[in-house]
């Protein structure tokens, strides 16, 4: 599967597209397929988010896998300081781990 | 320490006036991120994996207790509450939002800092010995010397689009405390005949083509040493390849030139630059140096301190370095706690380490190339109530130059005896192969690298960032994140079976070369 994923304009924070909007949960995001790079134009026209770029990955019953483990890493958050990850501050991020 | 006149402030305001109107431009959508990239670049702000980055400068490392609780409160206020102390003695901020990076930048101006020139190609941050002023062995300060630096690369109009990004160190004294020979230009001033000048080694650095940088003028006269740095940036802005990125740094020009062709075309280009009359007059230099005066230190201040608590003594060991005024000594802060995140530190922390410098430092901290913090004036008599408040805030961890450098290998040597027995054993460690953490310069350094979608770590030998340059050797095949604590451990093991004496693990090495550690991580 292919997944759509940037920085958000304002915070940085590492965003997935979910379909309809962005999403800092890698659970949200949906299988881009064909029209990636469709959405992925659209998206740079509408200035919200940084640098979107197309990633692999696989799907999994918790839900999308980015293939490398730089996104694995951004899907999460720091590898050396989970008290920075999303998960301690926001119950709905979800138990992915790299 | 020097204070801002009113060019500097006026400058410095002016940038945070302009980048607050790009800024403002960016979120509206009114320019697009191409537009906007080399702008934020400009001032030290950065997209990294998760969020905003921004790095300020914090000039050769040196800044004051109101210059740092400023940093704290940039912590606590926009940002998750800690700031990253880097290599090249500046601050980097890891979330931080773009919609902020305006206050921050005011708030940063208002004490006299920015992050003008932390990114881009351009000359950065200066970056000298964290002992300036304070080493025995100095043949001068160097510090008026990298803010004489400091002020004529600040905007340098024809310096502002290199061919990459220029490092520069400067320091005084034969140890080398600050990597010099790892700099596109290290420059070590020196005596002769009585006289100052400064030796000018250049084409050195790290990144993926690492480099000791071979000495291209052994004597520049003092009322030369502007003409001859803009001599070598010259030659290098004219020459240095543009078409890829790879092979951009000065060290490529110079491998590729050869070190005497290259100074041959310095020398060339001095003699026309010395002609433009850039050398700062001597009531310049004056007034720069008075800045830089020694405090006023206290003549009859005890030399002796009381060892007692083996715990205070075990840090004052290991910490602790001789100062050249009697009964005052060098404090290193380590921010290297085991289980901590090296460089890194709490609001809170920033916080106390400004309140000691006020009260025991004369008002004065450094940032190390080590990540550390120096306090660089303490009475020895003032030693035990800092270490005690240094205790209390979790920031007297006595490691300084010892293994426990990283988590995991910090908790296979968490034992601070078996630290000690190592002895001095600098581990630097990278995350990629740009070697912001100066892995080819540690000891032992260790590279994390990518294979194929997963991680793999480099081990390396032999590496010193001292007065004894030399880059690290990789042992061979990588290795797995427990694998890498085990292949470290194996090359401590063979270390004290192979040392004689007092060797540091680096003599060793050198003495008996790389098989018998190879042997040992491999079998």
């Amino acid at each position: 599967m292919k997944l759509l994923t940037g920085n958000d304009l304002a915070t940085g924070a590492v965003t997935w597209w979910t379909g309809e909007c962005w999403s800092l949960h890698v659970e949200d995001a949906v299988d881009v397929g064909e029209h990636g790079e469709a959405v992925l134009t659209a998206e740079e026209g509408a200035r919200r988010v940084n640098a979107p770029y197309i990633i692999d990955a696989i799907a999994t019953p918790d839900g999308p896998r980015p293939a490398h483990i730089k996104d694995r890493v951004r899907a999460l958050g720091p590898t050396v300081r989970p008290d920075l990850t999303l998960k301690p501050a926001d119950p709905d991020a979800g138990s992915w781990v790299i | 320490m020097y204070k801002y006149d009113q060019y500097d402030q006026a400058i410095v305001d002016a940038r945070v006036a302009e980048f607050s109107d790009q800024v403002r431009r960016r979120l509206a959508g009114d320019i697009t991120e191409d537009q906007f990239k080399p702008l934020r670049l400009m001032n030290g702000l950065y997209l990294q994996l998760h969020a905003y980055m921004l790095r300020v400068a914090i000039p050769y490392g040196t800044l004051d207790s109101r210059q740092m609780r400023m940093l704290a409160h940039i912590a606590r206020k926009y940002d998750r509450d800690y700031g990253h102390f880097t290599t090249r003695q500046n601050i980097q901020y890891n979330w931080i939002k773009l919609e902020d990076a305006p206050a921050i930048l005011a708030d940063l101006a208002s004490v006299e800092m920015h992050a003008i020139q932390t990114s881009g190609n351009c000359i950065r941050n200066i970056s000298s010995d964290q002992y300036a002023g304070a080493a025995a062995d100095e043949v001068a300060d160097p510090r008026p010397w990298a803010e004489l630096l400091r002020q004529w690369s600040t905007f340098h109009p024809e310096f502002s689009y290199l061919p990459r990004k220029f490092k520069i160190a400067v320091i005084a004294s034969d140890e080398d405390r600050a990597a010099m020979k790892l700099h596109d230009i290290g420059i070590q001033l020196v005596t002769r005949d009585g006289k100052l000048g400064a030796a000018f080694y250049v084409g050195g650095g790290m990144g993926r083509t690492p480099m000791v940088a071979p000495l291209i003028k052994d004597f520049v006269p003092i009322e030369d040493y502007l003409s001859y740095s803009e001599a070598c940036l010259r030659v290098y802005n004219r020459y240095g390849r543009r078409d890829n990125i790879y092979k951009a740094r000065i060290k490529i020009l110079i491998h590729e030139l050869g070190a005497a062709e290259y100074a041959r075309q310095v020398e060339e280009e001095f003699a026309h630059v010395k002609t433009l009359g850039i050398d700062p007059p001597a009531a310049e230099l004056e007034r720069i140096s008075a800045f830089f005066a020694p405090p006023a230190f206290d003549a009859g201040a005890p030399d002796s301190v009381d060892r007692s608590d083996p715990d205070f003594a075990v840090w004052l060991d290991q910490n602790v370095k001789p100062h050249k005024q009697p009964g005052y000594a060098i404090v290193n802060i380590s921010l290297k706690p085991v289980g901590g995140i090296p460089g890194d530190a709490s609001s809170a922390q920033i916080d106390v380490m400004a309140d000691l410098a006020e009260r025991y430092s004369f008002d004065e901290l450094r940032v190390t190339h080590a990540q550390n913090i120096v306090l660089p004036h303490v009475a020895k008599r003032d030693l035990y109530a800092m270490w005690q408040a240094l205790v209390e805030a979790d920031l007297a961890a006595p490691n300084l130059d010892l293994i426990s450098d990283a988590q995991k290998i910090a908790q296979r040597f968490a034992d601070l005896d078996r630290q000690r027995t190592l002895g001095e054993l600098k581990l630097k460690i990278s995350g990629c192969i740009n070697a912001c953490g100066h892995h080819h310069a540690g000891h032992i350094g260790i590279l994390g690298v990518d294979r194929k979608g997963t991680e793999n770590y480099q081990l390396l030998l032999g590496g010193s960032g001292a007065e004894d340059t030399s880059l690290g050797k990789i042992t061979g095949p990588g290795f797995d994140e427990d694998g890498i604590v085990d292949a470290v451990e194996r090359v401590t093991d063979k270390y004290l079976e192979l040392r004689e004496g007092e060797e540091r693990f680096l003599d060793t090495y050198r003495r008996v070369g790389f098989d018998p550690f190879k042997e040992a991580i491999y079998g």
